[in-house]
């Protein structure tokens, strides 16, 4: 067994264990640090492809940026996690069933494997050379030349998204106080401070 | 070559750019105040691109096949403009009435209108799921618009969680395609299924991407959805799924099963059937025990995707023929009678439930009369346009040798006719309690009537729009 075979079942060992106990654990931070540990896996399989922007993304932005951003979201929500695996038992069944239809008929698809004739041409003629093109440059020349369409759209659909989640979460209410800086900032202590002189024995 | 592109994508860009600067501009302005005006520019400017897109005529592909302009996506761009365009007139108004007249919702339909402009232009699934993310995105936003409603905001959840499932399902199908055809464009994919039999993984694929479709098309066994978000969102938004959106799915419908998969026609035949028949039926019978009017128009609207998909069962020029022109005569019926729904209240609260309609044509019986006869065009009773959209896609689907099929429909629509009836019962002859009043702005009276007189007009001629049709389906399946 050579170093490569190695480095590849480690790391699709560790992807499919941290896969597997992201679902079953039963705490949900648990479940994030265990999904954390399938990122991992998963960018080594990337490096060992030789996808290493691939890899490093998924390293910063999912492991780094992504991942943490769950572990937030899990603790700071009040989230019943037992109330909702309540009705697992009663589900179970059909998710079994449907479970196992959709695995007999993955078997099927990849019993068979029967590509078309052109698809590996097909597929290796969008990437451009690997010898001289390097990933980074690859991926650029892909997504900002030939699929340009298709990152403007993406764009838009942020755009969308930004407006939907203004929409809906910015509310102005008028019964609240809220900072008015300029109001702040021109107060001087000769307005903010009174001087009384209080009399004994007689209060304000 | 990027300006020969740009100019094939010019009025999708222009739209874009459009909702871009009014966003900027009425955010650092009037926000909320300039809410009226806005729809009204929007509504303008959407009809004026119908305009142009409907008279400019030339056919390209554009960013290495991802994006086509054929006369199939003109005439689809067409009728979404102007659906999208009418129900913005009509629903201004009832929008105010109800405190929601915020300044997003008009650009948020316009984002929703790009998105199913590319949607009916995509010539490649990556470009299709972009345009379809684009779609569903704006309009789970405007289903959870009234965010102090728990219905509205429950319908907005809905949607999106069971929204996400089926872009799950349409994106697992369309990486099957991909790594079995080797390539994501639609050209590629025919000539990969072409030789020989069907690689069952690219089967397998298709069968992922139409469920997918099925879902945003609420065709049984996908309508789970539907009755809830119809009856959860704002009455103008309910008005815009059951219109727009649902045209530019079918056209995408289209486009995938004759761009894509073309040549395996027998293969998805029987999947649309079974998603037609099932949609058919249980559209009518569903609808009867509905008294929430906007749950029987979701009921309606499933029964009425049924038979637009008898269209695409036929696998024939003419049967996408008869599907193009049964969904523009369904948009028109649904425009008007939508219309008539936004504006039902009473005391100032609207109402939607059918027995408030108690004798409505005593009070007003103009508006009943139009809304009789929207109600059976609907159900397909003969004079009226949408009995004609029925005989075509029946007639498409015998042409076939589908007659079962064409048989099935016609008992389901017997069935459907039913419930229609039945408002026109309430609405002539019901017992005579507090009826509803029907508040209408200029702009949703003249859709009402407008489509009203279509469906009695148009029984001449169809408007010419059998022509347009057929050039379409002869675009799309040569």
């Amino acid at each position: 067994m050579s170093v490569a075979d190695f480095a590849f079942y480690a790391f699709a060992l560790t992807t499919l264990v941290g896969g597997l106990f992201t679902v079953v654990s039963r705490n949900p931070v648990h479940s994030v640090l265990w999904l954390i540990t399938a990122f991992i896996g998963a960018t080594g399989l990337f490096v060992l492809l030789g996808a290493e922007f691939i890899a490093m993304l998924l390293m910063i932005v999912y492991v780094g940026a992504v991942a943490v951003l769950f572990l937030f979201v899990v603790m700071m929500l009040d989230v019943d996690f037992a109330e909702l695996k309540a009705g697992m038992a009663k589900y179970l069944p059909i998710a079994l069933l449907v479970g196992v239809v959709l695995l007999m008929q993955m078997g099927m698809i990849f019993g068979t494997w029967q590509v078309s004739d052109g698809a590996e041409a097909a597929r290796a003629a969008v990437t451009p050379p690997m010898a001289e093109v390097e990933n980074t440059a690859a991926l650029g020349m892909l997504i900002y030349d030939d699929y340009i369409l298709l990152f403007q759209l993406a764009g838009l659909i942020l755009l969308v998204a930004m407006i939907g989640a203004i929409t809906l979460t910015l509310r102005h209410r008028k019964d609240i106080k809220r900072q008015n800086v300029m109001a702040q900032m021109h107060r001087d202590p000769a307005k903010a401070l009174e001087m009384v002189d209080v009399k004994p024995g007689q209060g304000l | 070559m990027i300006l020969n592109d740009i100019q094939t994508i010019l009025p999708e860009m222009l739209l874009a750019i459009y909702a871009m600067l009014a966003l900027i501009g009425v955010v650092y302005t009037g926000k909320d105040k300039l809410t009226g005006p806005l729809t009204w520019v929007t509504a303008a400017i959407m009809a004026l691109f119908a305009l142009w897109i409907g008279t400019g005529g030339e056919s390209a592909t554009a960013f290495n096949g991802m994006f086509v302009s054929d006369a199939f996506a003109r005439f689809a761009k067409v009728a979404i403009l102007i659906a999208a365009a009418a129900i913005l007139v009509a629903g201004a108004e009832p929008m105010a009435r109800r405190g929601l007249d915020r300044f997003e919702y008009p650009i948020l339909i316009t984002l929703a209108t790009v998105g199913m402009m590319i949607m009916v232009s995509a010539g490649d699934l990556m470009s299709l799921y972009m345009g379809l993310e684009l779609q569903s995105l704006a309009l789970y936003v405007v289903a959870a618009m009234n965010r102090d409603s728990l219905k509205s905001t429950e319908a907005g959840m809905k949607y999106f969680v069971l929204g996400a499932l089926s872009s799950g399902l349409l994106l697992y199908g369309a990486s099957l395609v991909y790594g079995y055809a080797g390539t994501t464009v639609f050209s590629g994919i025919i000539a990969a299924a072409t030789d020989g039999e069907l690689a069952l993984g690219l089967l397998i694929g298709l069968v992922f991407v139409m469920a997918g479709l099925a879902f945003k098309i609420s065709a049984v066994p996908f309508h789970m959805w539907t009755p809830d978000v119809y009856e959860g969102s704002p009455t103008p938004v309910t008005a815009f799924f059951a219109t727009a959106p649902k045209l530019a799915a079918m056209g995408l419908f289209a486009r995938v099963l004759f761009d894509a998969f073309g040549t395996a026609v027998s293969d998805w035949q029987q999947v649309i059937t079974i998603l037609a028949v099932l949609s058919m039926f249980l559209g009518a019978i569903a609808a009867i025990g509905q008294t929430n009017i906007k749950r029987l128009m979701a009921y309606s609207s499933i029964a009425h995707m049924g038979f637009a998909l008898l269209g695409l069962a036929a696998g024939t020029e003419y049967g996408v023929q008869a599907m193009l022109v049964y969904m523009s005569i369904y948009l028109t019926m649904n425009v008007g009678a939508f219309a008539f729904i936004m504006s039902m209240e009473r005391g100032g609260k609207p109402v939607t439930e059918i027995a408030a309609l108690n004798q409505f044509a005593k009070s007003e019986p103009l508006k009943a009369l139009a809304m009789l006869v929207l109600l059976f065009s609907l159900a397909g009773v003969p004079p009226m346009v949408g009995f004609f959209g029925k005989l075509y896609v029946l007639n498409a689907a015998v042409q076939s040798g589908l007659t079962w099929l064409a048989v099935a429909g016609v008992v389901a629509s017997v069935i459907g006719a039913f419930y229609y009836l039945r408002i026109v019962y309430y609405m002539y002859f019901g017992s005579s309690e507090e009826t509803v009043e029907t508040p209408m702005s200029p702009g949703a009276w003249v859709m009402l009537m407008g489509s009203a007189a279509i469906m009695v007009l148009g029984i001449i001629n169809l408007f010419g729009i059998e022509g347009a049709a057929a050039a379409a389906a002869q675009a799309l399946v040569n």
